[in-house]
C-alpha cells in the first residue's frame, strides 16, 4: 500500500499539487483521473522519487520514502517498475536487453542463465516471445508499451506505476494493455498507480479511483461509484467524454442504461 | 553564471557518490572508449596531416633568410605541433566530435525519458551516463593526440620534402635540434584536462536538456561553444603555470 499524505509542490510559486492526501491500494488498479494540467504527473513523479514534494510525506508499505535516507530510498526504488508514457525503452538496446537491463543492474547474484529465463518469461508473458532480438525503433506503439511493461515486472516489482499507457494508441490497443496491466496486478498482487484521463481505462481497470482537479483530490471510489458522483467538476469531465456519447447515441435501449441516464441527468 | 557553475559542481559529486558496480562501469568505458576513440581516427589523422603539412609550407615561406638554417622548419614544426596544435586543435576537433555527440545523446535521453527511466530503477543515471564517458575520453583523448604529433610531423615532412621547400634530411635534423622531452609531458597533461573539460562539459550540457528536439539542438552547440571557450582558457593557464 502507498500513502501520500498532504503533499504539496509549486513550480516557481504556482501550486500544483494543493495538499493531496490518498492512499493506493495493494492488489488493485488505482487510477490517478484528471484533466490536462492538473497534477496527476506531478504526483506519480513525486511518488516514484523522480520530484521531491515541498511538503508532505509518501510511505510505502509503512517505510517513509520521503525526506529519508539515500539507502531506504534506493531499496524502495528497486522495488518500483514504471512504464513511461513514450516507454523509454533504451534507444541502443535490443528489447531483450531492455528488459535484461534491471536485472543486471539490480540482480547482480542472477546468473547469465537465469535472467535470459526471466526475460523469455516476461517477455512471453506480454505477447512478445518473438521480438527479443528487435529494436525499440522497429516496434509499434503497442508493442513498444509491452515492452515497457516486461521491463517493468522483470526484477519482480512490487509497485507498478504507468503514465498514461494509452497515449498514442487505438482503442483496441489501448484495451489490450489495460488488460494486460489488470492481470499483472492481480497476477502478482502488486500496487499499481495509473495515470489517465482515459474514460475508457476507467471503465476497464478503474478499480481505485482518484480524481484529481487543479492539484486537489475532489473525489475517490470505484468505477461502479463514479457513475453516481455529485461533484460537478468529475461530472463534466465524465460526460465530456465522446466515449459516453456515444454509448448513449448506441444503446438507447437500455444496456448501458447507467451510463445514459447519466448522461441525461447532466445534460 | 555562479548558479550554474554550483549546479556543474553538484553534477560531477553525483558522479561520483553511490556510483554503480566497477564491473559495470569499466564495461561502459570500453564501449565508450570506442565511440570517442576508434572512430575518431580518421577526423584526428586528416586534420592533424594537413596541419602539420600547411605549418611546414607557411614556415619556409616566410623563412627567406639565408642565415637561418632550413633545418629550422623542421625544428618549428615539432615545437608547434607538440606544444599547441597537437593537444588544441585535436581538442578542439574533438569538442565538435565527441562534444556534440554526448550533449546530444544525453539530451535525447533526457527528453524521451530514458534518463528518468535509469532512476526510477534505482541507478544513479549520473554514475552509469556520465562517468564511463568520462574516463573514456581522458583514456582517449592523449592517444589521440599522441597520433595527431606523429601524423602532423610526418605531414609537415611529406609537404617540406615534395614541394622542394627543404631536403628531407634537413627536416629531420631540425625535428632532432633541441629535443625537450617536458614537452611531450605538457602535451599530455593538456590532454587529458581538454578531455576532462570537453566530456565533462558537454555531459553537463546534454543532462540538463529540458523541452524537445529543438532543444537537443541547442544543448549540442552550447556543449561545443562552451568546451571550445574552457579549452582556449585551459590552454593559456595551463601554459602560464606549467612552462
Amino acid at each position: 500500500m502507498i500513502e501520500v499524505s498532504n503533499v504539496q509542490k509549486a513550480f516557481d510559486g504556482n501550486p500544483v499539487l494543493k495538499g493531496i492526501t490518498c492512499t493506493f491500494e495493494t492488489g488493485k488498479c488505482n487510477l490517478l483521473l484528471g484533466g490536462s494540467g492538473t497534477g496527476k504527473s506531478v504526483l506519480l513523479q513525486c511518488i516514484v522519487g523522480l520530484m521531491k514534494p515541498d511538503i508532505g510525506s509518501i510511505t510505502f508499505d509503512g517505510t517513509v520514502y520521503t525526506n529519508s535516507k539515500v539507502g531506504i530510498r534506493q531499496e524502495i526504488r528497486r522495488k518500483i517498475g514504471m512504464l513511461f508514457q513514450g516507454s523509454a525503452l533504451f534507444d541502443s538496446m535490443t528489447v531483450a536487453q531492455n528488459v535484461e537491463f534491471p536485472l543486471q543492474m539490480l540482480t547482480p547474484e542472477m546468473t547469465l542463465e537465469e535472467r535470459r529465463d526471466r526475460v523469455e518469461f516476461c517477455l512471453s508473458r506480454v505477447g512478445l516471445e518473438n521480438a527479443g532480438t528487435k529494436m525499440p525503433a522497429e516496434l509499434s506503439g503497442g508493442m513498444k508499451k509491452r515492452v515497457g511493461i516486461a521491463r517493468a515486472i522483470a526484477p519482480h516489482c512490487t509497485y507498478l506505476f504507468c503514465d498514461e499507457p494509452n497515449s498514442g494508441l487505438d482503442p483496441a490497443t489501448s484495451i489490450k494493455i489495460d488488460k494486460l496491466i489488470y492481470e499483472i496486478t492481480h497476477e502478482y498482487n502488486i500496487t499499481t498507480v495509473v495515470v489517465t484521463h482515459d474514460m475508457n481505462s476507467v471503465i476497464e481497470i478503474g478499480e481505485h479511483i482518484i480524481f484529481l482537479h487543479e492539484g486537489q483530490k475532489l473525489w475517490d471510489g470505484t468505477k461502479d461509484e463514479i457513475l453516481n458522483v455529485e461533484v460537478p467538476e468529475l461530472k463534466e469531465f465524465i460526460f465530456s467524454s465522446s466515449l459516453v456519447r456515444a454509448a448513449k447515441r448506441v444503446d438507447d435501449e437500455g444496456g448501458l442504461a447507467a451510463i445514459s441516464d447519466e448522461f441525461d441527468a447532466h445534460a | 553564471m555562479l548558479k550554474t557553475f554550483g549546479s556543474f559542481v553538484l553534477f560531477l559529486r553525483g558522479m561520483v557518490t553511490r556510483t554503480e558496480r566497477f564491473s559495470v562501469l569499466w564495461k561502459r568505458t570500453i564501449d565508450e572508449a570506442i565511440l570517442i576513440g576508434v572512430d575518431s581516427i580518421v577526423i584526428v589523422s586528416i586534420v592533424s596531416a594537413f596541419i602539420g603539412a600547411v605549418t611546414c609550407v607557411q614556415i619556409a615561406y616566410n623563412l627567406t633568410n639565408p642565415l637561418i638554417p632550413q633545418s629550422t622548419i623542421g625544428y618549428m614544426v615539432r615545437e608547434m605541433t607538440i606544444l599547441e596544435l597537437a593537444p588544441t586543435i585535436t581538442s578542439i576537433v574533438l569538442a565538435g566530435k565527441v562534444g556534440s555527440s554526448i550533449a546530444g545523446g544525453l539530451g535525447t535521453m533526457r527528453i524521451t525519458e530514458q534518463v528518468s527511466a535509469l532512476e526510477v530503477m534505482g541507478i544513479n543515471s549520473t554514475s552509469y551516463l556520465v562517468f564511463p564517458r568520462i574516463l573514456a575520453a581522458i583514456l582517449m583523448f592523449p592517444l589521440l593526440v599522441i597520433l595527431a604529433m606523429g601524423l602532423s610531423i610526418l605531414g609537415g615532412y611529406l609537404a617540406g620534402t615534395l614541394t622542394g621547400a627543404m631536403a628531407p634530411q634537413e627536416f629531420i635534423e631540425g625535428i632532432r635540434e633541441d629535443f625537450v622531452p617536458y614537452n611531450i609531458v605538457f602535451a599530455l597533461i593538456k590532454s587529458v584536462v581538454f578531455a576532462f573539460l570537453v566530456s565533462a562539459i558537454s555531459a553537463f550540457k546534454g543532462f540538463n536538456t529540458q523541452g524537445g528536439a529543438l532543444e537537443v539542438g541547442a544543448a549540442s552547440t552550447g556543449a561545443v561553444t562552451n568546451s571550445i571557450i574552457a579549452i582556449l582558457v585551459a590552454d593559456f593557464v595551463l601554459a602560464a603555470v606549467l612552462l
